[in-house]
């Protein structure tokens, strides 16, 4: 790509001019009655997507037109992530915003054939709705997109994010050239943010105006902007979605969050196993540099700043900003006791401001339209919209973009499209390892960072599992334990043998061990743990137990006193066993077993299961021709 | 003259601020943390990981307090106090929480206190029975990361660590070695050499500062006692032990002596009533260290510059230091061996001879302040005539227990003397035990052997620089001698580095690798118990002064005036640095590399090839 540099604010809006005329037909009403005579085809290249082969979908596309000698009617484009993972992968087909999804390789000629060249809809790839069962054509006509307001995820699934023309088409970087070009003073950029409301998305929720200030406030030799990409809460890919879909979001409030604090170097600090969201973080700074908005002298200003990434090797910690640091500067992620604040000594004692991937995504449309629209989205505690991520027991995976305030129930039923298979809703597990279980009776909570943590979860990054009862609350804890253990960096002692001895005792439990004092046992460590631990990993650790202490005691007591698991998931609680009425015989489950657990004789049922060799792995089950094997 | 050490550095904080600890409000000086303020006004926070200025980083959780505005409790020692700040150090959820972080200690702890090397002299045991802790309701994974002692000095039990980090901060931050770092995550973490190896496989330098630091027994020394009462008891044997200049004003603490009591009699009378047959002075052989130590200085100085700066040996940690991170130092360091090896070396030669026994029954025992003296007497060169020098090293702490077994009520015993013909010192041997006190002892001598005149206060000036670290200029003839005194490997390194990059011009350096000299080594008594909690840096000043305050009373202040020394010379040895000297007195170095168990398998045979 060839690009010049920019020197003032004029170029840049020419640039915008030029590359919006080319982008235009996706954003524009397009009257599609109309023949058309050139078309955009974006499609998904997030890690959902591709992972479901969306590159060679479009690898095949310009094949198939570069044959098809298409070429100058249909243009290709990367584009970020839709968020309906679960139908992946997605093509929206411009200028008429056709959103096709599950697009195989055998689809694409279908697609050409009708679509380019006949201007016929592919009918059969269109979102067909649960709900009325009509197919929805465009984006904001299917029933997932209703109730979402995009303004982190504002670019993705709208420009290539490979391409910073087309971030500047879309009003980028004009509030980073605003500031430098009129001069405005921090102090007043950091006052817009505090009006706007807007908190930190990374857990905490962190008044980021604040902060700002704060970072603002100390003096140093050297200053320094963080930005959190350290995703590591299970299911949660929110950041991932920004930085594979909108990177120059994030680039341009890191240089603006520079401009405020006086800080003339930044640091992304992102996941290695977030290899196409690094190497679209490393286009997009090149890019940025060779546009001169990173580097010295950015339009024409005077101010300065560059940008590196460093790579995390996937420690959770590392998401904890202390340990963070550490990691950055190449030691082992550990957290450092606070205070002192990074604001005040961070990396390499440097007052340091760090924030997370989303918070940066909203800074600029924020300083663009101004903190009274942000501020006019949302509750009175919480502004703007969250990203969350959906996963478990809902019939639409994926990634959705709701106003602070929605309820639990819009994001379920609405969005998310009920639980799957038509079950009922068991508990609604919010901010990951950290976080909490909710009950299906509080489901019309409407969520922001205080009515979450009121009722015992917390926002978190914006994880969200749902479960129903198929789910078992003590095994949930026990994962979440299990993952909270294995990522303790160990250097606190409630956190690294704490968290093992709530792990030990849930074990105890749902092998039905347990005993009632447990639970009195359980409850203590976990206030003790959350009272003492040096970092957020120890003092969260046990909320999934608290949470679920609270809501689903019956359960335990179930594991405990009945030794039973209602939801038929402990294993130390089954027993795996053939019915002697359905048997025949086969001898397959006994070929199958790999611990040689099933005996009998081959044509005189029944066959049995030894159940103290049995190892519970369930390899029998769906191997019976008759389903004669089951778990009870 | 006076004695060149460095002043203890007293922090100046004029600022008082006004905080409020349990309802009362107090007036404590800006810039200490929680924990400090609560001591000043007699409130013990209960603590394990706690270090003064070397591991302040808040890891065991024991020490927490409620602090207002705070949604958690807080380490005291690591959360600095400001004007107004509101602690609670005695409320329920405090002292549970405690409770709790001890519990959690002890359900991985391998709790054998009565078999424990520091049963009684533990710090966990103690804050355990401070808390009141009377069961441990958790009975989980108890892990057993094994025991690791393949090496002279250290043994290593992980299944009683606490992961404190103390050893790791004394190791990275005052010795500079780096041995130590967090290896695993959760449960499973470790504090240990990279990959688990033995301390003998990395750039341990065996100077024990880990041990003295760690709380329970997971670091200790290697225990020689039973061999040694094995030689005792062998009517065969010859069994003649030596004591370090520095443990005649530590010994006595074990007893509950006061810090910096002068035992040096009482010493001799264990010795004696244990069974030794001889005990001996390793001041003596201190002082034929100076000699030695001293020509080689003024040979270089006169006749070989281009060997200057001469660096001192007689300190086995810095030269394993040296060794290992700076091979091109190692024609600089003196060749002389240290005071117990020409102890060891002589008994087995001159005394041998002289006395009419056969050196293969002498058995030599070395009570030293020192775990590296351990590694020192294993070194394969320590022979003479094909005996080994030093047969056992025993550490101060050892002898506290042989003492104990044997039931001596040490603070009473009468006072008794050494016996010939180690048994007469000088003041310049004794105060070997301190850092500066070796420099002290060297220029004594200097002066009489480069200008025939005994030294009168010479002309010093004390650049005082930073803690631990000395640069000055001492004026003898027409020559100046530019020097520098370094305690604690760290600082060593920080004077070779600045004499390295031309910052600093260095003749004469001497180095003790333990923080305050031998008088803080690693093989002295740890005070794990109630009344002394702290191995702050401040009581080693303490045990320093006891052995100048005597020092200045002793007739002989000068190896040279030694009677003894000259009795050897005239005897055995001729002169210093002749050919006998040489052949029993020195030795020789070898570089043992940044990654010792590299080297001995080599895992990169292509990387070595191309190079």
């Amino acid at each position: 790509m060839n690009l010049q540099p920019l020197r003032t604010k004029e170029d840049l809006q020419q640039l915008r001019d030029k590359t919006y005329e080319t982008i235009s037909l996706r954003i524009k009403d397009t009257n599609v009655e109309k023949e058309i005579n050139k078309y955009h085809i974006l499609i998904c290249a997030g890690t959902g997507c591709t992972s479901s082969q969306s590159h060679k979908v479009r690898k095949k596309f310009e094949e198939e037109t570069r044959k098809r000698k298409l070429t100058d009617k249909v243009k290709f484009f990367k584009t970020g992530c839709f968020g309906f993972c679960k139908l992946g992968p997605i093509i929206v087909v411009h200028p008429d915003k056709t959103f096709y999804t599950k697009v195989k390789l055998e689809n694409v000629d279908e697609i050409i054939d009708q679509h380019i060249e006949k201007g016929q809809v592919v009918e059969k790839l269109l979102y067909k709705s649960l709900k009325t069962n009509e197919l929805q054509k465009t984006m904001n006509d299917v029933d997932f997109f209703h109730g979402q307001n995009r303004i982190a995820l504002r670019n993705c699934g709208v420009i290539n994010p490979e391409d910073i023309n087309e971030y500047i088409a879309m009003d980028g970087y004009q509030a980073l050239a605003e500031i430098l070009t009129k001069k405005i003073a921090p102090k007043d950029i950091i006052e817009t943010i505090k009006k706007s409301g807007l908190r930190g998305r990374g857990g905490g929720g962190f008044p980021t105006g604040k902060k700002w200030e704060i970072a603002a406030s100390y003096e140093g030799d050297k200053k320094f902007v963080l930005c959190n990409a350290d995703e590591g809460d299970p299911g949660a890919f929110m950041d991932r979605s920004i930085l594979e879909g909108d990177p120059h979001s994030v680039i341009e409030a890191m240089i603006i969050a520079g401009y405020c604090i006086n800080a003339h170097q930044g640091y992304i600090y992102v996941r290695a196993e977030y290899p196409i969201a690094v190497e679209r973080l490393e286009i997009a700074i090149d890019q940025a540099k060779k546009a001169g908005l990173l580097g010295n002298n950015i339009l024409d200003s005077a101010f300065n700043f560059d940008l590196d990434i460093r790579l995390g090797a996937g420690a959770f910690v590392c998401g904890e900003e202390t340990a963070l640091i550490k990691s950055v500067m190449g030691f082992r992620g550990e957290p450092n006791p606070r205070p002192p604040y990074p604001a005040e000594a961070g990396l390499w004692e440097q007052p340091t401001l760090n924030n997370n991937v989303e918070t940066f995504a909203n800074i600029p449309i924020i300083l663009r339209k101004g903190p009274e629209w942000y501020s006019s989205i949302g509750t009175d505690d919480s502004k703007g919209t969250k990203v969350f991520a959906l996963a478990g027991q809902i019939t639409n995976t994926g990634l959705i973009e709701v106003p602070m305030g929605t309820t639990l129930r819009t994001i379920i039923y609405e969005i998310g499209g009920g639980i799957s298979d038509g079950n009922e809703l068991k508990a609604i597990q919010t901010g990951g390892p950290s976080g909490g279980c909710i009950p299906a009776d509080l489901i019309d909570t409407e969520i922001d960072f205080k009515s979450l943590t009121d009722i015992g979860s917390m926002m978190g990054s914006g994880g969200m599992i749902v479960m129903d009862q198929s789910d078992c609350m003590i095994d949930i804890c026990r994962f979440y334990l299990d993952f909270a253990q294995d990522e303790s960096c160990g250097k606190c002692t409630p956190c690294r043998v704490g968290t093992k001895r709530l792990l030990e005792i849930l074990k105890n439990i749902s092998n039905g061990n347990g005993e009632m004092e447990d639970l009195e046992t359980l409850e203590k460590l976990c206030h003790d743990i959350k009272d003492a631990s040096l970092c957020g990993l120890g003092q969260t650790a046990p909320n999934p137990i608290l949470s679920t202490l609270k809501y689903f005691r019956d359960e335990y007591i179930a594991h405990i006193k009945e030794k039973r698991c209602p939801a038929g998931v402990c294993n130390g609680l089954l027993q795996v066993v053939i019915s002697d009425e359905k048997c025949v015989a086969c001898g397959i489950c006994a070929r199958v077993c790999p611990v040689n657990a099933i005996t009998g004789e081959n044509k005189k049922p029944p066959f049995h299961i030894h159940q103290d060799v049995c190892i519970k792995c369930g390899a029998c089950i769906p191997k019976c021709p008759v389903d004669a094997i089951y778990k009870r | 003259m006076e004695n060149i050490r460095e002043q203890k550095e007293h922090k100046i904080v004029e600022e008082k601020i006004t905080i409020t600890i349990d309802g009362r409000d107090y007036k404590v000086p800006k810039g200490i943390c929680v924990l400090e303020a609560a001591q000043m006004v007699n409130i013990e926070i209960p603590n394990l990981c706690y270090l003064k200025d070397i591991n302040e980083v808040g890891t065991c959780r024991v020490c927490v307090v409620e602090i207002e505005g705070s949604r958690t409790l807080q380490a005291a020692c690591v959360y600095p106090v400001r004007e107004g700040l509101n602690i609670r150090t005695n409320t329920a959820r405090v002292r549970r929480a405690r409770k709790t972080a001890v519990k959690l200690l002890l359900s991985e702890h391998h709790r054998e206190c009565t078999t424990c090397k520091r049963n009684l002299n533990c710090e966990l045991q103690n804050v355990a029975d401070n808390l009141g802790i009377r069961n441990i309701p958790f009975t989980g994974e108890r892990k057993d990361d094994m025991f690791y002692d393949n090496n002279p000095a250290i043994e290593r039990d992980y299944n009683k660590c606490i992961n404190c980090r103390r050893c790791m901060a004394i190791c990275n931050k005052i010795q500079e070695c780096y041995v130590y770092s967090p290896l695993n995550r959760g449960l499973n973490t470790l504090i240990s050499p990279a990959f688990k190896k033995d301390l003998n496989e990395v750039t341990c330098i065996t100077c024990g500062q880990c041990v003295i630091a760690c709380p329970t027994a997971s670091l200790t020394e290697k225990e020689h006692i039973q061999e040694v009462w094995n030689a005792i008891s062998d009517p065969d044997k010859h069994v003649v032990v030596q004591t370090a200049p520095s443990i005649q004003v530590t010994m006595g603490e074990p007893f509950g002596m006061p810090i910096g009591s002068f035992v040096a009699g009482k010493l001799v009378a264990a010795l004696k009533r244990i069974g030794f047959d001889r005990v001996f002075a390793t001041d003596v052989t201190a002082d034929l260290t100076i000699m030695e130590e001293t020509s080689e200085l003024i040979e270089r100085l006169l006749h070989f510059p281009e060997k200057l700066p001469l660096l001192s040996s007689c300190c086995p940690g810095w030269v394993k230091f040296a060794e290992h991170f700076y091979p091109e130092f190692l024609p600089h360091l003196s060749t002389t061996k240290s005071p117990h090896e020409m102890c060891g070396a002589l008994s087995k030669t001159w005394y041998a001879k002289k006395y009419g026994i056969d050196p293969g029954k002498i058995v030599n025992v070395g009570i030293m302040p020192c775990t590296a003296k351990k590694y020192e007497a294993a070194r394969p060169e320590m022979e003479s005539d094909g005996y080994r020098n030093v047969d056992y090293i025993l550490t101060t702490r050892e002898l506290s227990r042989m003492i104990r077994e044997v039931g001596l009520d040490f603070p009473n015993l009468p006072d008794e003397e050494y016996d010939e013909p180690f048994d007469q010192y000088s003041g310049a041997g004794m105060i070997f035990g301190a850092t500066g006190g070796l420099f002290e002892a060297v220029l004594r001598t200097a002066h009489k052997l480069l200008t025939g005149e005994e030294m009168p206060v010479p002309g010093y000036e004390d650049n005082h620089v930073e803690s631990g670290l000395k640069f000055g200029k001492v004026t003898l003839a027409d020559k100046t001698l530019r020097i520098a005194i370094a305690h604690g490997t760290g600082n060593a390194k920080k004077a070779l580095e600045r004499f390295k990059n031309g910052e600093q011009k260095i003749d004469y350096m001497e180095v003790m690798a333990c923080p305050g000299g031998c008088v803080g080594g690693g093989g002295q008594p740890i005070l794990g118990s109630r009344d002394h909690k702290y191995i702050s840096l401040d009581y080693r000043h303490n045990r320093a002064d006891a052995l100048f305050n005597i020092e200045r009373g002793k007739k002989i202040r000068r190896s040279h005036e030694n009677p003894r020394i000259k009795q050897i010379y005239e005897e055995f040895l001729g002169e210093p640095l002749s050919a006998i000297s040489k052949k029993y007195l020195h030795t020789s170095y070898i570089p043992r590399g940044q990654h010792p168990y590299l080297e001995q398998e080599p895992l990169y045979k292509g990387y070595n090839e191309i190079n």
